[in-house]
């Protein structure tokens, strides 16, 4: 059955008040959820204060702060710093989004930090994502084609092109299928919205030859059809995109191909 | 959820690709929504039958849902409904029931539960209109 209260080891115990900086200016309060594989304790939310006269404006700025100058077991992940890599990826005031494009100061303060919902966490804000990939690794994210290769490309009108438009652009974060309600109850079977996005990006693609067996692979009760158009995928999804109308195209497509 | 998988040496790729694609489901995508635009029609059918009936004796109620246009909007208002109730309440059980012998059961139980308001409803019609 769903689950509708966390598992025994995993309920939330107040943790730390870390103390102030010295010489603080302003000073804003973060409560961040801790989990240590290592220590057999309960996850705990901790209490930082980051000085905002000696720390940039997004709340990855404020991690990264707290990590360098009051605690350094604070573990997240973290690369390029300017929301193309989807790596700082977490649930910042109650909605997943990248912590580097998140403002600190579009959150309410205490700024409340968790890793993304319902994904294994490995470490404080780090989730395990193997299931996450092994979806889009499913759908088999490369052209497939059985006409011989060209001696120099694939050619695609400038029209087919702008059909990958809002679909090219997805960093693979995991913010849209980590907030579906239904991926929480059935991510063992269904694939999410990510992924789904992603293998609409190449059902829709005109030089691909696969579209037939693509979806062929998707027909299922629980692969596609646990979307039930819940929408907080495109809500959350921090690079603006509609996942939820990709799943769209991709059930109209399936219908298309028996009418 | 995938912490509690039995088997935590299966690859996440084994377990991602599992039994394979059911290869069904639009079946039912499609069918839900067609009953869908059916159910508007017949529902506006059934108020306007439910208006004319308020109000009557018995006699005349009978007479009204006797006729044979009545009657057939009626027919068709259980079936589509009962198959639509029976979908949807499908999609319920396959979103929260996991365990694979309360889920059986649930799935029987929806099916005999719509089967059985559908006849039942089907057969009250049926008798007023042929009045045996």
């Amino acid at each position: 059955m769903v689950e509708f209260t966390l598992p025994k080891n995993s309920k939330i115990t107040e943790g730390k008040t870390w103390p102030h900086a010295e010489k603080a200016g302003e000073e804003t309060a973060f409560r961040i959820y801790r989990w240590n594989p290592d220590d057999g304790q309960n996850p705990r939310v901790d209490t930082y204060y980051v000085d905002r006269n000696d720390c940039g404006p997004m709340v990855l700025d404020a991690l990264i702060w707290i990590k360098n100058n009051i605690d350094p077991t604070l573990t997240f992940r973290r690369s390029c710093r300017e929301g193309v890599c989807g790596s700082c990826a977490m649930n910042i005031d109650g909605t997943n989004t990248l912590a580097c494009t998140k403002a600190i100061d579009d959150s309410k303060a205490p700024v409340k930090i968790y890793p993304l919902p319902h994904q294994p966490v490995v470490k404080d804000l780090v989730p395990d994502l193997k299931n996450f990939y092994a979806q889009y690794a499913s759908i088999e994210p490369w052209l497939h084609t059985t006409t011989a290769t060209p001696e120099k490309e694939w050619k695609q009108s400038h029209e087919d092109r702008a059909k990958l438009d809002g679909m090219y652009e997805c960093i693979l974060c995991a913010c849209c299928s980590t907030s579906c309600p239904s991926y929480w109850w059935n991510s063992d079977r269904y694939l999410g919205p990510a992924a789904l996005l992603q293998a609409n990006r190449w059902v829709q693609d005109s030089r691909d030859e696969a579209t037939g067996e693509r979806l062929d692979n998707l027909e299922d009760p629980f692969r596609l059809y646990r979307c039930h158009t819940i929408l907080n995928c495109s809500k959350a999804c921090p690079k603006g995109l509609n996942p939820a109308k990709e799943i769209a195209q991709l059930k109209k497509a399936m219908v298309d191909r028996q009418l | 959820m995938i912490g509690q998988h039995p088997n935590e040496m299966r690859t996440p790729m084994r377990r991602v690709r599992g039994l394979g694609p059911a290869h069904t489901g639009t079946g039912h995508f499609w069918h839900q929504r067609v009953t869908s635009a059916a159910g508007v029609l017949l529902s506006i059918a059934l108020i306007v039958i439910a208006i004319a009936l308020l109000g009557r004796s018995h006699a005349a109620a009978v007479q009204i849902l006797a006729s044979p246009l009545v009657a057939i909007l009626m027919l068709l208002f259980i079936v589509n409904s009962a198959y639509h109730m029976w979908i949807g309440m499908q999609e319920i059980i396959l979103d929260y029931v996991h365990e694979d012998k309360a889920k059986l059961f649930s799935l029987l139980a929806n099916t005999f539960f719509c089967f059985a308001v559908a006849f039942a409803s089907a057969f009250a019609i049926l008798k007023l209109s042929f009045g045996v």
